[in-house]
């Protein structure tokens, strides 16, 4: 069935997300709150700023956590 | 593999621990080697019933740690294969009676003075204490896998929980595998697994109808059948001991597709 995506592909993506978090011992609301706070000091430098990604990483044996900050 | 009292755990329930630690014991026996399999699901008994030696248990894993059986005494021999015995979990006993160093000594024990091969403890689902006390006398452990995100994450829990106990030598076996279903992309494949998990397999086991016919009828599969999952069993079986096996190509004269991909050169 090529018009739809592969199940397992989802699965996948879904655990390695799942993992990470598991693995760091995060939860994906400290993410959350941590991405509100980190907006809030990256406006204090640029006002107009209204995105901040953050995202975990796997680097060998550590996990990484990610800050992504586009500027306007 | 060089342990010899093996753990074999899950996290998840229902994912096929106790008949893993069933076929693999009396596969092992048939292979040679004398060996106990340790039910430690206290009040959740089940390896006697799958193995089909509920009749014959007298005495229990708690009744030997607190001395009132001689380990001899409590453990049931299998009568269809020599040099098969089960020690049974307790079914009324209060769980707290499961002492871990003791359980350790009895593991020690049967592996020095009673002359045993190989131990199979069959550790109860959960990451708590029974998993815990299960995990105590463990050189390495047989981590028991569904193709399915619920058991995947599980394991994950359960891997790290047996690293965090300096038990190395560990094994995936992944269960209930439906060719077919990996084949469309609609079940996470061995490899998939793998790379999720990190740990190599050791066993892949087919889904099998045959599986629950033979706990119907209370006998081990690797005992009596040549379906799927009873060869897999054997061939686990032979790398735990240190045969080099490959994997058998499930898939194979599977249906028009693999037909199909086999004429195009592929797997």
């Amino acid at each position: 069935m090529w018009w739809r995506k592969r199940s397992k592909e989802k699965a996948k993506e879904r655990l390695k997300l799942v993992l990470a978090y598991d693995r760091a011992k995060l939860s994906p609301g400290l993410v959350e709150s941590l991405k509100r706070d980190l907006l809030e000091v990256l406006r204090r430098y640029f006002p107009a700023q209204e995105e901040v990604n953050v995202a975990l990483e796997e680097r060998g044996e550590k996990m990484v956590l990610i800050a992504d900050i586009p500027l306007r | 593999m060089k342990a010899k009292a093996i753990v074999v755990t899950s996290g998840k329930g229902g994912v096929g621990k106790t008949t893993t630690t069933a076929n693999l014991g009396a596969a092992l026996a048939k292979l040679g080697e004398k060996v106990a399999v340790i039910d430690v699901d206290v009040g959740l008994r089940n390896l006697d019933v799958v193995m089909g030696l509920e009749g014959r248990v007298v005495f229990d894993l708690i009744d030997v740690l607190e001395g009132r059986a001689k380990v001899r005494q409590a453990l049931v021999r299998d009568k269809r294969v020599e040099n098969l015995f089960l020690l049974p979990a307790s079914q009324t006993k209060d769980k707290e009676a499961l002492d871990p160093a003791r359980f350790r000594e009895l593991v020690h024990r049967l592996l020095t003075e009673e002359g045993f091969d190989r131990v199979l403890i069959d550790s109860p689902a959960g990451i708590e204490k029974g998993f815990q006390t299960a995990a105590t006398p463990a050189e390495g452990a047989l981590v028991v896998v569904n193709p399915e995100v619920s058991s995947v994450r599980d394991a994950d829990r359960i891997i790290g929980l047996l690293e965090a106990r300096e038990i190395r030598e560990n094994f995936l076996i992944i269960n209930r595998l439906r060719p077919k279903m990996v084949a469309r992309g609609d079940m996470l494949s061995v490899e998939d697994v793998v790379e999720i998990l990190g740990l190599k397999p050791i066993g892949i086991i087919p889904e099998d109808e045959q599986v629950l016919i033979s706990t119907n009828q209370g006998e081990p599969l690797v005992l009596k059948g040549t379906s799927p999952a009873a060869i897999a069993y054997m061939d686990t079986a032979r790398r735990l001991r240190g045969e080099e096996v490959p994997f058998r190509n499930l898939e194979d004269s599977q249906g028009f597709l693999s037909v199909i991909r086999r004429l195009f050169g592929g797997r």
